[in-house]
């Protein structure tokens, strides 16, 4: 044993010695040795997730500036401010308060664009990352929950920007509550209790925008953060996934390292983010409430449409149709007590559309899981072609959303395009029953395609727009093989075979199992199988023939 | 091909799959070659992609000046239009200032740091061995329970838990005061007038010629201390004059309009947005949320949209002043239909 002790580690540069100073003091080495090379995959897809977690940021501390100036007050008041045109209108302290920031509060315009800009933005960005995990099969196991995770926020970020989009009490909004009101009022037994308890009483009452404050700043973004902290956490857990390709594969992750490369990438595209959304709200105006007037009852402008991410349930409202040829769809049943009202006119746009789309969304992972019997850990990605029946299911449901989302509309399309209302209307009543079938028959179609398109390529080659006249006279246009890296990404995927029904111990294959059976084949009936090294060397093979110049001359399978 | 359901942790590596049949898949290549950048090879690349990033850095803080020149520069007075520049140029130069730098940091990660892809193993998420020690702690800790083997205490548990949270529901009872009859009445009685939405100068029959419509509110509305948007919400009127060959009256209402002039609630029996839109031409009544249209010559029934019930009819008359007033209150609520409305 030597006597002498060692001299103290000494770190040689300054951040090396300021690294040094906070591990001694908090011991955060283990996470800098966790992290600080974490390898993390890259591809423009997974932008969208981090566009979400960006525009969030950029929500908190825009929305946190608005509170500074924001008064959710109803009690009435007469304008004072420096816009014009409304100078001594009565309106509501909220509205007067959204007007000041907008008017006299140097860049509080400004802000509130930011605020409603990155809003929209946040709940497109979440809607498309969500896509993009639907369509590349990242929802499989073991990110099933993290899938319900997701669509919890998505829902959440829904409720921020409509508790957000009533704040300002002007007209536009106040109709929106008004609409909410009905629908609540066709709850069944209870709904004209909820609206009552909710409004303070009669619609609009005066409790209704405190209440929406309370919950738009502190409630549901509460939740949010609490939502993406467990998101985030799972992502470290898991892992990121990763596109196939050459050298990915189910057990390694293949990418840059946090640091620095992905770090700065990621850090940096914050601030592009950040800069894209102040271009827009500099050039593009949002909500102008100056325009609108403060809420009344009484009057409403036309044309007018909710933010985008609510225009699918307003759009399923307006399908509905309130008598279907001869039948009302408002029933008045008689109970003993008295006879009450059941509006499934209002009912059943209201929550029927969104309870498939949310059960769907929400019970999908487990739906293809039991069909496939795929109970493996997958962390590389499918291309959404390799898993067309996958596929087409995710354009149907988009589909469906969109012929809503389109409803929303309906009169704009009407006075855009001259067409008559009523006739937009019934076509968009259709779409929503054809148009989810059509778009998974031609998803699928396409998908198929586009797989057959990689087999020649893996096969054939690429062509090179090179033609060669061969000694016969024959003109023929070269193809150049690719190299086994990327006729590896085009062939490196599983194409499972749909499945018989599986016996039980007892040797009966039960009802279960051949419904699941059916659906294993409705999964994986069509199907194009990967190009295989044999029938690779079995083309080369007629190539050289072709190219030797004989007279076998049959070209395709 | 077809074991794509063997789902043994050891089977699900694709690339040591694609390895078991080697005829038929092709096997992994590994990672594609290093490709080195321009940056790597040519020192002037380097220097001028570090030139880049600086200018781009520059352009940021030439925004971050716009944004102050703008905020502190630009007195706002009372038109839109410097209230325009201001907004834009205080946008334009935070647009600038970040994506300054943040263009500025991707083209250096992109240009000058590393780019090798590097690969990284995955662990497993947990080990098979935990898994089973973790399966065993949680069925001792519920065999130590007992709750399998004593039913009363599980279901009196179930019980207990299953009502405990009704006091957090009661709590908000005081949320709002129960409905009672209040959207069964509105402001509209005997002999209260009809009047222009929103100064409330009252309505003369004669005023209103043929093919005209008025937006009205009950003469009392405007003065009411507390709750004026309450009522109003629900007492707005659409009035209108017809030839009065089209109106076609069902039995009981053939004199609740006064010479061609009817007056519906304006409120859409759907849910409750204002049906501001009259088609003279046609006599229709278009809501413009949902497009709900009413027939006014057959009492308002409902033609087209997601609405059932017909707008409900003011009965009016004439003052003998000339001045329209109401006979009664609507026969039924207004508005969206509620589970109590009967």
């Amino acid at each position: 044993m030597s006597t002498i002790t060692e001299a103290p580690f000494e770190p040689q540069t300054s951040a090396g010695r300021i690294t040094n100073f906070v591990d001694q003091r908090v011991g955060g080495s283990g996470i800098l040795r966790e992290f600080g090379r974490k390898v993390f995959p890259d591809h423009w897809s997974f932008m969208f997730g981090e566009v979400a977690l960006y525009s969030f940021v950029i929500l908190l501390l825009s929305g946190t500036f608005l509170t500074f100036f924001f008064d959710p007050s109803m009690a009435e008041t007469h304008y004072t401010g420096s816009y014009i045109p409304l100078k001594g209108v009565e309106m509501s302290v909220a509205y007067s308060s959204s007007l000041n920031i907008s008017f006299d509060i140097r860049g509080g315009l400004f802000m509130r664009q930011v605020h409603h800009w990155s809003a929209l933005l946040f709940v497109a960005a979440v809607a498309v990352h969500m896509l993009r995990v639907f369509f590349t099969g990242a929802f499989r196991k073991p990110r099933e929950l993290n899938w319900v995770v997701g669509g919890v926020l998505l829902i959440l970020s829904m409720a921020a920007g409509f508790t957000g989009y009533s704040l300002p009490d002007d007209l536009l909004s106040g109709n929106g509550l008004r609409i909410i009101d009905g629908v609540m009022k066709s709850i069944p037994v209870v709904g004209t209790y909820i609206s009552f308890f909710l409004f303070g009483g009669e619609f609009p009452g005066n409790a209704i925008i405190g209440r929406l404050y309370m919950l738009h700043i502190m409630l549901v973004p509460a939740m949010i953060l609490l939502m993406i902290a467990i998101h985030l956490f799972m992502v470290v857990i898991h892992k990121h996934t990763q596109y196939p390709g050459p050298g990915r594969n189910d057990g390694n992750v293949v990418g840059y390292p946090l640091g620095p490369v992905y770090a700065a990438k990621a850090g940096g595209f914050f601030f592009i983010v950040f800069g894209i959304i102040a271009f827009v709200a500099a050039l593009f105006t949002i909500n102008p409430i100056w325009n609108y007037g403060p809420y009344d009852p009484s009057p409403v402008s036309a044309g007018t449409q909710p933010d985008w991410y609510i225009g699918w349930v307003d759009g399923a409202l307006r399908l509905m149709p309130g008598w279907l040829f001869n039948i009302p769809l408002e029933w008045h049943i008689p109970l003993p007590w008295g006879v009450n009202t059941l509006s499934l006119n209002v009912l059943i746009p209201a929550l029927v559309p969104a309870g498939i789309v949310f059960t769907l969304l929400f019970a999908y992972p487990w739906i293809e899981r039991w069909v496939t019997r795929d109970d493996r850990e997958h962390h590389v990605l499918d291309r959404p072609r390799n898993v067309p029946t996958r596929t087409a299911i995710g354009v149907a449901g988009f589909i469906f959303y969109c012929v809503m989302w389109a409803a929303a509309s309906s009169d704009l399309i009407a006075t855009h395009f001259q067409v008559s209302l009523n006739d937009v209307t019934y076509w968009l009543r259709a779409l929503f029953f054809i148009g989810p079938i059509l778009g998974f028959i031609i998803a699928k179609r396409v998908a198929l395609a586009l797989q057959r398109k990689d087999r020649e390529i893996a096969l054939h080659g690429r062509e090179t727009g090179r033609i060669v006249r061969l000694p016969h006279g024959e003109f023929q246009e070269m193809h150049a093989q690719l190299d086994d890296y990327k006729r590896y990404k085009l062939v490196g995927f599983e194409s499972p075979v749909a499945e018989e029904g599986i016996p039980n111990e007892n040797g009966i294959v039960t009802k279960t199992e051949r419904r699941r059976a059916m659906l294993s084949s409705f999964f994986f009936e069509d199907r194009v199988a990967p190009a295989t090294p044999l029938e690779l060397a079995a083309g080369h093979e007629q190539h050289e023939a072709i190219e030797a110049g004989e007279d076998a001359k049959e070209v395709s399978h | 091909m077809g074991d794509h359901s063997d789902g043994t942790p050891a089977n699900s590596d694709a690339v040591a799959k694609a390895g078991h049949n080697e005829v038929d898949k092709f096997q992994d290549p590994g990672l594609p070659p290093h490709r080195l950048r321009l940056a790597d090879t040519d020192p002037k690349a380097a220097k001028r992609a570090e030139r880049q990033v600086a200018i781009l850095f520059g352009i940021s803080i030439v925004g971050t000046l716009v944004f102050l020149l703008a905020y502190f520069g630009i007195r706002l007075d009372d038109t839109i239009a410097t209230l325009r520049l201001q907004n834009l140029f205080m946008g334009l130069g935070i647009g600038f200032a970040m994506l300054g730098i943040g263009t500025g940091i991707v083209h250096w990660a992109r240009a000058l740091m590393p780019d090798h892809e590097v690969s990284e193993l995955r662990h497993e998420l947990r080990p098979e061995a935990d898994r089973v020690a973790a399966v065993q702690i949680v069925d001792d800790i519920v065999e130590e329970t007992g709750i399998k083997r004593r039913p009363l205490i599980r279901n009196t548990l179930i019980g207990a838990m299953a009502l405990a949270p009704l006091p957090a529901i009661a709590i908000f009872r005081d949320l709002g005061p129960l409905p009672g009859n209040s959207l069964r009445h509105t402001l509209w009685k005997k002999g209260e007038r009809l009047s222009r939405d929103p100064d409330g100068t009252p309505i003369k029959a004669s005023d209103v010629t043929i093919g005209s419509a008025f937006h009205v509110i009950p003469e009392s509305l405007n003065k009411l201390e507390t709750g004026k948007l309450n009522e109003k919400a629900k007492a707005v009127v659409l009035l209108m004059r017809l030839n009065p060959e089209d109106l076609h009256p069902s039995p009981g209402r053939e004199d609740w309009s006064y010479n061609g002039i009817v007056a519906y609630s304006k409120i859409c029996t759907h849910v409750g947005c204002p049906v501001a839109l009259y088609e003279q031409q046609t006599h229709h009544l278009l809501c413009p949320c949902h497009q709900s249209t009413f027939d006014l010559t057959r009492e308002c029934k409902v033609i087209f949209g997601p609405a059932v019930r017909p707008l409900p009819q003011l009965p009016i008359a004439v003052d003998g002043d000339g001045y329209l007033v109401a006979q009664s209150d609507f026969h039924e609520p207004v508005g969206p239909s509620f589970w109590e409305r009967g």
